[in-house]
């Protein structure tokens, strides 16, 4: 054991910053992380070990419990179960006979689910020890469960069981360009850094992972900020590849195919601010696309576009390091991903001050989402005012848009800023649109009346999700799942998201259970209120955003599951007593609570 | 005169030192702000929200907003009030919180906060967490039931006391306080009584064995004097602001 534990620290030369990576290599070979393992890491880093605890506890992929020598996984976005993930899971459980949630006797398997992998265009998706499957069907679960039941090694199971589509559908600036790996940084280097900057401010590029954050202006705050006085100091460039919204997986699909692309714009980034190390975080349920990033990095080493002097420019050193997230929804907020990458729980920090200032290891950092970089590659190439030219006055240039649920033709899409719903909704082959997430939970839903609706920063913002639903589904199942989403990634830090959000899933399962009331849609308005209000980051803030926006415009889809207008408890009196009549064995009037009159 | 710097709490002018944040110029100058995880002598930490203040019209935790000059700070206000009083609640229905046979009754500051700003019921369904005591240490017990999270044990135990004998662990509503044993129990700590982290728990959690009751009930700290005067008298008067620490674990 200690073996293992010293080689996945030699791979990290003991730098506890280090140890969420350092962890989730261990894991990935014993399967858990037993104490004994727990209490060495700590004390070979310099640790507290209560510390590197509570750093399993907090990230879902790290487990300080034994969870099976094959840990299945199935994905719980809303469109996974569209595609009846909750039925082959069941059957999976039943062929191992294992229940949901709990390991088998022998050890050997677990099945549960997981927030959304980013495979929704060919769901259901889940992760095996890890690995993600996409197109989960009867024969593909019935497959995996033989694989297990034979004890077959991972390494040997069909490699067609974990082939990943890109299914790109419509290309435009970004992924209809390929060009030379190269070819922007010596664009960017003949500009000069100063200028490659103002051409990032001309374009007006905003940040693509949600929150639309002016680029040229965060990389010239982190330019013009100091570097703290300490060895080995630096400005740092992060790309937030931390995909997690669900309904979300354009960024997959450009680090599968256009890799060189977002390294180059990070490259790009480098120059502009004078940063000299940078980092990919990468989310866990991406690990599959690890080793050909890591190629791809090591490409471009050998053809002197990383490490120093950069093509060839004397003093213009800039390397990038992968560091993999651990399944915590939580880490793509800005902040927390920092906290994150210096090997501690995913809390996103009091600011000000900002991550511009101090960032990594309390050093100026640009943290910037996958198409950001990509688009700022574009810009060094051809210039700010060319990609001004596309799009909106307010958003220049183009959207990935991820296209998922109730359509003919799911996956990526790129279009200009300023594109319709409708236009959309044509393109991917939706027929009957009752709605449309657009932004993933914590974005924006629309019915079908709103359908002209733009995608942009002026009207509708979306970091790319794109969810359909048709008449035939259920819009407070999508809510009530959303609201299970987010009780589940809260990080637990403040009150009110902590505590607030379970009590908002609470609230939809008991008006699902049909003992909703009036009352507890007031207690939903309630918390909301309090969430937006108070919550420490944009989780908390939009954690209601699903339930306010289907109930003001799917209300009956409330109001049927209302026992009545009154308060109405969750405790079922009748209900309770189910357990002495199977005892007993009765089942007659008396022994059922008579009907209030 | 003209150098002070001040800025308005509910319309009256407050003067403040580069660096402090709101809640620690409010309380220098005798202005109570309601709160729970803040504690004068350790950097705020932002995470109870109890403290929320409207600043220029924007909701922030007093606690880690700096002041600013002339920056209009509202806190007395229904809005306010009655936010307080929902994380109040909440707090109340996320642990089991049994004031009448707690040790800390009277000497709490959920339950004096709780008269302060006038919370009667829980208001939401209790969770009735599981949560195990732990009684291991010949000493000290830990009653994890009690435990708001608001890490100044942790805070402490790091900081001041150099020990880490406390960290969280979990996530969301699953957080929780954990010790640093690979058995899981405080007698395997380090830990002991002189230690700062035992005297901040502003709730039951962390109690002395065989000194429990010794003052009665009714004539305890809160029980002499509210909670809005008391914290006034412990907060330091003046304008020194704790410094930043690179070390703090959470929200740092």
């Amino acid at each position: 054991m200690h073996a293992l534990l010293d080689a996945a620290m030699g791979r990290y030369r003991h730098n506890p910053t280090c140890v969420v990576q350092i962890l989730r290599e261990v894991q990935e070979q014993a399967g858990w992380i037993a104490p004994a393992a727990l209490s060495y890491i700590a004390e070979q880093l310099g640790l507290p070990r209560a510390r590197v605890e509570g750093v399993v506890g907090f990230y879902s992929f790290l487990h300080a419990q034994p969870v099976g020598r094959y840990r299945v996984l199935f994905s719980d976005n809303i469109t996974d179960r569209m595609q009846g993930a909750e039925a082959l899971l069941d059957a999976l459980c039943r062929k191992l006979w294992v229940e949901r949630g709990k390991t088998s006797e022998d050890g050997l398997v677990s099945v549960d689910t997981t927030s959304c992998t980013g495979l929704c265009d060919q769901g259901p998706g889940l992760l095996v020890n890890g690995r993600a499957i996409a197109r989960a069907s009867r024969e593909r679960i019935e497959a995996i469960g033989e694989l297990i039941l034979a004890r077959r090694p991972l390494a040997e199971w069909p490699p067609e069981l974990f082939s990943i589509a890109d299914n790109v559908r419509r290309e435009d600036l970004l992924l209809g360009s390929r060009p030379e790996p190269g070819a922007a940084i010596r664009a960017a280097l003949a500009r000069g850094a100063g200028a490659t900057l103002d051409e990032v401010q001309a374009s007006r590029l905003c940040g693509r992972g949600g929150a639309g954050f002016a680029t040229g202006l965060k990389w010239a705050a982190c330019r013009d900020a100091p570097i703290q006085n300490v060895q080995g100091a630096s400005r740092f460039v992060v790309c937030n590849a931390d995909e997690g919204e669900p309904g979300t997986f354009k960024d997959r699909v450009l680090l599968a195919r256009h890799a060189d692309l977002v390294f180059e714009g990070m490259t790009v980034a480098a120059l502009a601010v004078g940063a000299r190390k940078g980092f990919l975080y990468l989310r866990g349920e991406y690990r599959y696309l690890l080793e050909a990033i890591e190629e791809t990095l090591a490409r471009r080493r050998a053809a002197g576009l990383l490490g120093g002097d950069i093509c060839g420019s004397a003093g213009f050193d800039f390397d990038i390091a992968v560091h993999l997230g651990a399944g915590a929804y939580v880490c793509g907020e800005e902040s927390a991903l920092i906290e994150s990458l210096e090997g501690k729980r995913g809390i996103p920090r009091n600011r000000p001050p900002y991550p511009v200032t101090h960032g990594y290891l309390r050093q100026p950092t640009v943290v910037n989402n996958v198409e950001t970089f990509c688009a700022a590659a574009w810009i060094a190439l051809h210039g700010g005012e060319s990609f001004r030219a596309v799009g909106t006055p307010k958003s220049a240039g183009t959207k990935l848009l991820s296209v998922s649920g109730d359509c003919e033709r799911p996956g990526i899409y790129e279009y200009p800023f300023g594109v319709t719903v409708r236009e959309i909704l044509r393109d991917c082959g939706a027929a009957s649109v009752q709605a449309v997430q657009v932004g993933g939970p914590s974005g924006t839903c629309i019915d079908a009346t709103e359908i002209d609706r733009r995608l942009a920063f002026e009207d509708l913002a979306s970091a790319g999700a794109f969810m359909v639903f048709d008449e035939t589904r259920d819009m407070f199942e999508v809510a009530r799942n959303f609201a299970h989403f987010f009780a589940h990634e809260s990080c637990g830090f403040c009150t009110p998201c902590r505590v607030g959000t379970a009590m908002l899933a609470d609230a939809m399962d008991k008006l699902h259970g049909g003992h909703g009331s009036q009352h507890d849609l007031n207690e939903i308005h309630r918390l909301n209120r309090l969430l937006q209000a108070t919550a420490h980051c944009g989780l908390g803030h939009t954690a209601c955003n699903p339930i306010l926006d289907t109930f003001r415009r799917f209300r009956p889809a409330y109001e049927r599951r209302l026992s009545s207008f009154d308060f109405e408890p969750a405790f079922d009196l009748d209900g309770a007593l189910a357990e002495a009549r199977r005892m007993t064995g009765r089942d007659d009037a008396g022994a059922h609570l008579a009907a209030e009159p | 005169m003209s150098d002070t710097q001040t800025f308005l709490l509910d319309g009256e002018e407050v003067p403040f030192a580069p660096g402090q944040t709101v809640i620690q110029a409010a309380l220098a100058a005798g202005r109570y702000i309601p709160h729970l995880c803040y504690h004068p002598e350790f950097k705020p930490h932002g995470s109870c929200k109890v403290c929320t203040v409207r600043a220029d019209g924007r909701t922030a935790a007093a606690c880690t907003l700096p002041a600013q000059a002339g920056l209009a700070v509202e806190s007395e206000t229904e809005e306010l009030k009655e936010l307080r009083h929902t994380l109040v609640q909440m707090l109340f229905a996320e642990g089991n919180h049994f004031c009448p046979s707690c040790e800390q009754s009277g000497n709490c500051m959920l339950q004096a906060l709780g008269y302060e700003l006038g919370v009667m019921t829980a208001g939401f369904r209790h969770f009735f967490p599981i949560r195990p005591v732990d009684a291991s240490h010949p000493d000290i017990l830990l009653d994890f039931n009690r435990c708001i999270l608001c890490e100044l044990c942790v805070r402490a135990s790091c900081e001041v006391d150099d020990k880490c004998v406390f960290a969280l662990s979990g996530r969301g509503i699953g957080k929780h306080l954990i010790v640093n044993a690979e058995s899981g129990r405080l007698a395997d700590t380090e830990v002991a009584l002189s230690d700062k982290s035992l005297q901040v728990c502003p709730v039951g959690v962390i109690l002395r064995k065989r000194v429990g009751f010794a003052v009665p009930i009714g004539q305890r700290k809160y029980d002499l004097r509210p909670i809005r005067a008391t914290a006034l008298e412990s907060a330091p008067r003046g304008p020194q602001a704790p410094g930043p620490c690179p070390s703090c674990e959470e929200g740092s």
